[in-house]
This record gives C-alpha cells, sequence and structure tokens, in this order.
C-alpha cells in the first residue's frame, strides 16, 4: 500500500517537472513574442525620444555641424553661463512662471464657475449644446485662432477699434506694438480656448454628488447660492486640489503656440510676451543650437523636478489620482 | 419643484447665449471678411455681416489653387498615415504591458514613462533629426516623431487591462500565440480605445504647423497650417500666391489680397469645424478613459 502510494507521488512529480520544463520553455515564447510586438515602439521611443536626450550634451560643448555631437569641444558650463547672465533669462523665466500661475488660477475660477453655472441649468440638452460650442476651440489649430485673434485686433480694419471707435474711445490703438496689453489679451485668449474643456471634470465631479444633500438641504430652507457654497463647492475640493498641483508641475513649460501664433512674434511685445519656449525657437532658427540647448536643459530639469515634487504631493493627499 | 423657466434659469441661459456667441461670432467674423468686397474692407475695416457681397477672393483662389492643393494633399496623407500607423504601433506596445506574463513589462512601463516626464527638448531633437536622420523637409518628418506617445499607450494599456483575463487564457490554452492572440481577441474588443485615439492624433496632425516651421523649407511639403501662417505673417507670400492665380492680364488689376487671406483660412478650418460636431462624442470619451491612473 505504502509502496503504491510512493511510487504514485514520484510519477506525479516526475510529472510536475516535466510540466515545469514545458512550462518554462512556454513562459521564455511567449516573452518573446512579446517583446517582438512591443519592438515597433522600443525602437521608435529610442530614436525619437532617447536619442534627443543623448543630445543634450551639446548644451555643454561648442557645436560643430561637421563634428557631430560626441566630436564637438566640450566647453563645461559656458553655454548656461551666457543664458543666465543675459538680460533674457529673468525675462523669460518670470513670464513663463507668471503666465502659467496666471493661468492656473484664472483658469480655475472660470472653469469651476462655468460647471456650476451647467450644473444648475435644468436642461440637460441645453448642457450638451453650450458644451459642445465652448470646447471647439480644443480642434482648432492655433493658427486659426491667431487669424481670429488678428481679426479682432488689426489696427486699421480690426473688429476691437471699431468697437472702441463706437464708444468715443481711441480707434486707432496699434495693438501689436503695445506690450502692456498682452498679459489681458494672452489671458483672455488662453481662457477662452481652455475653459469648455477643463469645465468638463468638473461638471462631471458635481454630477456625482449625491442628490439628497441638496435635497435636505432644500428643505432645511437652504437657496441655491446656500448650496452652492456649502454643498457643491467643498465637492470640489478634492478634485481642485489635486488638478491645480498637477499643472503646477508644468508652470515652467508654457503653450509655445499662443506665445508665438497670437503675438504673431513680434519683437516689440516680446518685455511682456517672451517665454522659455519661444526663446528656445528664437535661438535655433538664429542658429545659437547650444545655448538653446542649455535653455532647454533648464527647463527639461527644472520641469522634471516640479513634477516629482507635486507629483508625491498628490499621492500623499490621494493616491489614486497621482501620475505615478 | 423648480419652474423650467424661472428668472435663475432665463439669466444662466442668457448667460451661456453670450458666451457661446463668443465662440461662434468669430468664426462668422472670418467668413464675412473673405466674401466682403476689398474696397469694403478698406472703407469699413472688417465687418460682421459683409457691407458687400464679393466671392473674388474665392475665384481668384480656385483660378489657380496650386498651394492650397499641395498643402492639402500633404496633410491629408500625413494625418491618414500617422492615425494608421501609430495606432498599430502604439497598440503593439501596449499589448505586452497589459499582460501578467510579461516579465519584461515594468522595465517597458518605466522606459516609455520616463519620456513623459524629461525630454531632449527642441535642440536635441533638431540635430538628431536634421544631422542623424535627415528627415527634413521630407514627409517623413512629419509622420515618424509622432507614432508614439506615452500618454497615449498607458490610456489603451489600461484599456486592454480592463478586457476580460479569460478571453485571452482561453486563446492560449487553445494554442494561439500572443501575435493572434493580439489580432484576433484583443483587437476586435478595442475599437472605443482605437477610434479615442485615433481621433486624439489625427486632430493633432491636421493642426500640425510646428513640424513645418521648423524643418520643412519647399513650399510643396508645407502642411495647410503652416501655409495659413504664412498667409497671415507674411504679405510677399499671399501676392506670390496672388500673382500665381491672377486670372487678368492688366497690370493693374487689384488683387483681393485681404479677403483671399481669410479665404484660405475658411477653406483650410472648413472640414474640421465641419466634421467636429460628428466627432465631439469620442473626445469626451476619451477624456474619461484619459482619467485612469497611469
Amino acid at each position: 500500500m505504502n509502496s503504491e502510494i510512493a511510487k504514485n507521488t514520484a510519477i506525479q512529480k516526475e510529472k510536475t517537472s516535466k510540466m515545469n520544463l514545458s512550462r518554462k520553455a512556454y513562459v521564455i515564447k511567449d516573452n518573446f513574442e512579446l517583446f517582438l510586438l512591443a519592438l515597433p515602439g522600443i525602437i521608435l521611443f529610442f530614436v525619437f525620444k532617447y536619442m534627443p536626450m543623448y543630445g543634450i550634451i551639446i548644451a555643454f560643448k561648442k557645436f560643430n555641424p561637421n563634428l557631430g555631437i560626441w566630436g564637438s569641444k566640450w566647453v563645461g558650463f559656458k553655454n548656461f553661463e551666457f543664458f543666465f547672465t543675459s538680460q533674457d533669462a529673468w525675462r523669460v523665466t518670470r513670464n513663463t512662471v507668471l503666465y502659467s500661475l496666471d493661468f492656473i488660477v484664472i483658469g480655475l475660477i472660470a472653469a469651476v464657475a462655468i460647471a456650476l453655472m451647467l450644473y444648475n441649468l435644468r436642461s440637460r440638452t441645453a448642457v450638451k449644446v453650450y458644451n459642445t460650442v465652448m470646447i471647439l476651440p480644443k480642434f482648432l489649430s492655433m493658427v486659426l485662432i491667431a487669424y481670429i485673434v488678428y481679426a479682432m485686433l488689426n489696427p486699421s480694419a480690426g473688429l476691437l477699434n471699431q468697437i472702441l471707435g463706437v464708444f468715443g474711445g481711441p480707434s486707432d490703438i496699434d495693438w501689436y506694438s503695445k506690450p502692456e496689453a498682452w498679459p489681458f489679451i494672452l489671458t483672455i485668449v488662453h481662457i477662452w480656448q481652455v475653459v469648455g474643456m477643463d469645465s468638463i471634470v468638473y461638471y462631471a465631479a458635481l454630477m456625482g454628488i449625491d442628490e439628497s444633500l441638496f435635497e435636505s438641504a432644500m428643505i432645511d430652507g437652504a437657496n441655491k447660492w446656500q448650496q452652492t457654497i456649502y454643498i457643491a463647492i467643498p465637492h470640489l475640493i478634492p478634485i481642485i486640489t489635486i488638478t491645480t498641483t498637477l499643472a503646477l508641475g508644468h508652470i515652467f513649460s508654457g503653450d509655445f503656440g499662443l506665445f508665438y501664433q497670437t503675438t504673431r512674434d513680434v519683437g516689440t511685445l516680446y518685455p511682456t510676451t517672451d517665454i522659455i519656449n519661444t526663446y528656445t525657437f528664437r535661438g535655433l532658427v538664429g542658429g545659437h543650437l547650444e545655448v538653446a540647448s542649455a535653455v532647454g536643459l533648464f527647463q527639461s530639469v527644472v520641469g522634471l523636478i516640479l513634477v516629482v515634487v507635486t507629483n508625491s504631493i498628490v499621492r500623499k493627499i490621494n493616491p489614486e489620482n497621482s501620475l505615478f | 419643484m423648480e419652474k423650467k423657466y424661472s428668472i435663475g434659469q432665463l439669466t444662466l441661459h442668457a448667460f451661456f447665449i453670450i458666451a457661446s456667441l463668443t465662440y461662434i461670432l468669430p468664426f462668422i467674423l472670418l467668413i464675412s471678411i473673405s466674401i466682403s468686397s476689398e474696397a469694403a474692407i478698406n472703407q469699413f475695416g472688417y465687418t460682421l455681416f459683409p457691407k458687400v457681397i464679393d466671392f473674388r477672393a474665392y475665384k481668384e483662389i480656385f483660378n489657380n489653387p496650386a498651394q492650397i492643393i499641395d498643402s492639402y494633399k500633404v496633410t491629408v496623407i500625413f494625418s491618414l498615415l500617422t492615425t494608421a500607423l501609430s495606432v498599430f504601433v502604439m497598440t503593439l506596445t501596449a499589448y505586452p504591458l497589459s499582460r501578467p506574463n510579461c516579465k519584461f513589462k515594468g522595465i517597458l512601463t518605466f522606459y516609455i514613462f520616463f519620456t513623459m516626464l524629461f525630454g531632449g527638448g527642441l535642440v536635441p531633437s533638431y540635430i538628431i533629426n536634421t544631422r542623424y536622420l535627415h528627415l527634413d523637409n521630407t514627409i517623413w518628418i512629419y509622420v515618424l516623431p509622432a507614432l508614439v506617445n506615452a500618454w497615449h499607450i498607458i490610456i489603451i494599456r489600461t484599456f486592454f487591462q480592463g478586457l476580460p483575463e479569460g478571453l485571452v487564457e482561453a486563446a492560449k490554452i487553445d494554442g494561439a500565440s500572443e501575435l493572434r492572440t493580439y489580432f484576433q481577441i484583443i483587437m476586435p474588443l478595442s475599437t472605443p480605445v482605437i477610434s479615442t485615439i485615433a481621433f486624439f492624433v489625427i486632430v493633432s496632425k491636421w493642426n500640425d504647423w510646428n513640424t513645418a516651421l521648423v524643418y520643412i523649407r519647399t513650399p510643396k511639403l508645407y502642411s495647410l497650417q503652416y501655409m495659413l501662417q504664412k498667409i497671415l505673417r507674411e504679405s510677399e507670400f499671399v501676392n506670390k500666391i496672388a500673382q500665381e492665380s491672377s486670372s487678368s492680364m492688366f497690370q493693374d488689376y487689384q488683387i483681393p489680397t485681404e479677403s483671399m487671406r481669410y479665404a484660405m483660412a475658411i477653406l483650410a478650418a472648413g472640414p474640421m469645424l465641419i466634421v467636429f460636431p460628428f466627432f465631439q462624442k469620442h473626445f469626451t470619451k476619451g477624456l474619461t478613459i484619459g482619467a485612469i491612473k497611469g
């Protein structure tokens, strides 16, 4: 009896070990196939994302096209010195950060306000129609938006000067030579462009609130305004905290299209419209490749630090919403 | 119960109607300028409704539409090509990331995800693409660098992970290879995520002006949006197009450059504005899919 059992277990053992062997072979085969599937993607990431990261060493070199990236002469931190001792450094950094903060704060207020108003609309069809109209700019290129801005601001024919004229104001303002007006213009254009899309997130969060909270508040005599202040907004705080923190991670990268297209890259406007991205682009066009890539590296490194820091804050608040 | 037409509701509607007008009127303005006569523009400026209707700008453009046809051709080709290829490559890459039996999942995820946090930037990319890959001034510069996007791959992977694991298991027990499982099991079930990503890619390619700005020098290869930028910025470029297309033999014939500028914008943006409402559903859906942790 005992020996039979022993025999059986021996057979069993042999079987499992055989299965283990073939299983291992399967794991290898599967993983080889999976690797082949991922290979085109791996190569594309390598060529178009990782090779430029290697190329960044020219920030520490004097670039000579004939010698290539590796062959060019090392110059240490000279390119960085050149940038940071110029007047541009402060200007472009300040503009980039201030515009980002401006867009975050005003964009948030506008998006939440729109979401609250949509939420208070009775007709669902109306919500859909208004929302569709307001996300329209998301589908248009920045060039077309620049057209619209130009049609408004054109000094001789533009609509804005005509409107000012009707109300007895000056009707010949050359907006493209008035740097002081552009913080307002760019803010309006940016908010106009993104508010429809941004409000969707908050609207969705509002839709998730338990209806009975509002009903009981109504029975207790709370009006619409009080319901908004004491129920709706507190429920939005978590999502606001997260979107804002994540947005803070990107304050160092500006929207190149907005600043390059709507301003028509007019030099007079640089004091208030030049950001790191437009500055780097001009460096590229002007052939100052090393300095431009030094500025790009500065932007990337600060950006990386900001994203990692803000993300770890978000993870502390709510791990579900962190990026990693 | 609140009345449907209370003062509060009416105020809200009034607000949104005005807000919506700020989105609709600019396009009416562009159309109006494009069909205004040049003399009317000079006299009255841009007006929301044309004072004197004149379709000459369109006639001039259609008379010899070489540049706009070239740009349309290039843009349609690279938009479709990029969309098809990138959806294919990105789903292929996302599939191993979604498989529990994949041993290199962790490394690959990091390899892809890291590109979202850090990048070489404009100038190093420029040097690699021009000096080493020689992609500048070819149609491939529009396509190849745009094929992979870390964020899109993560969205696709998350979608794949949501498919019932049993399906893949069953296919594997029946002896299907990973490749076959991907094509015959996963792909047919993934139309929602594929159409969403395809839509993201095609919108961003259709609106691509930066690539041409940095890499393209031949007018034949200008993307539609870059052509528009040149028209808006450079009066010589408009004049050149106008001269080429001018229907008149007479030297003193005045070309309606101002309205032509806007007519070009309408011709270039038109398709997107017409197609847009049909795709809006995908866009919002994509947002909700995208709101998943990476």
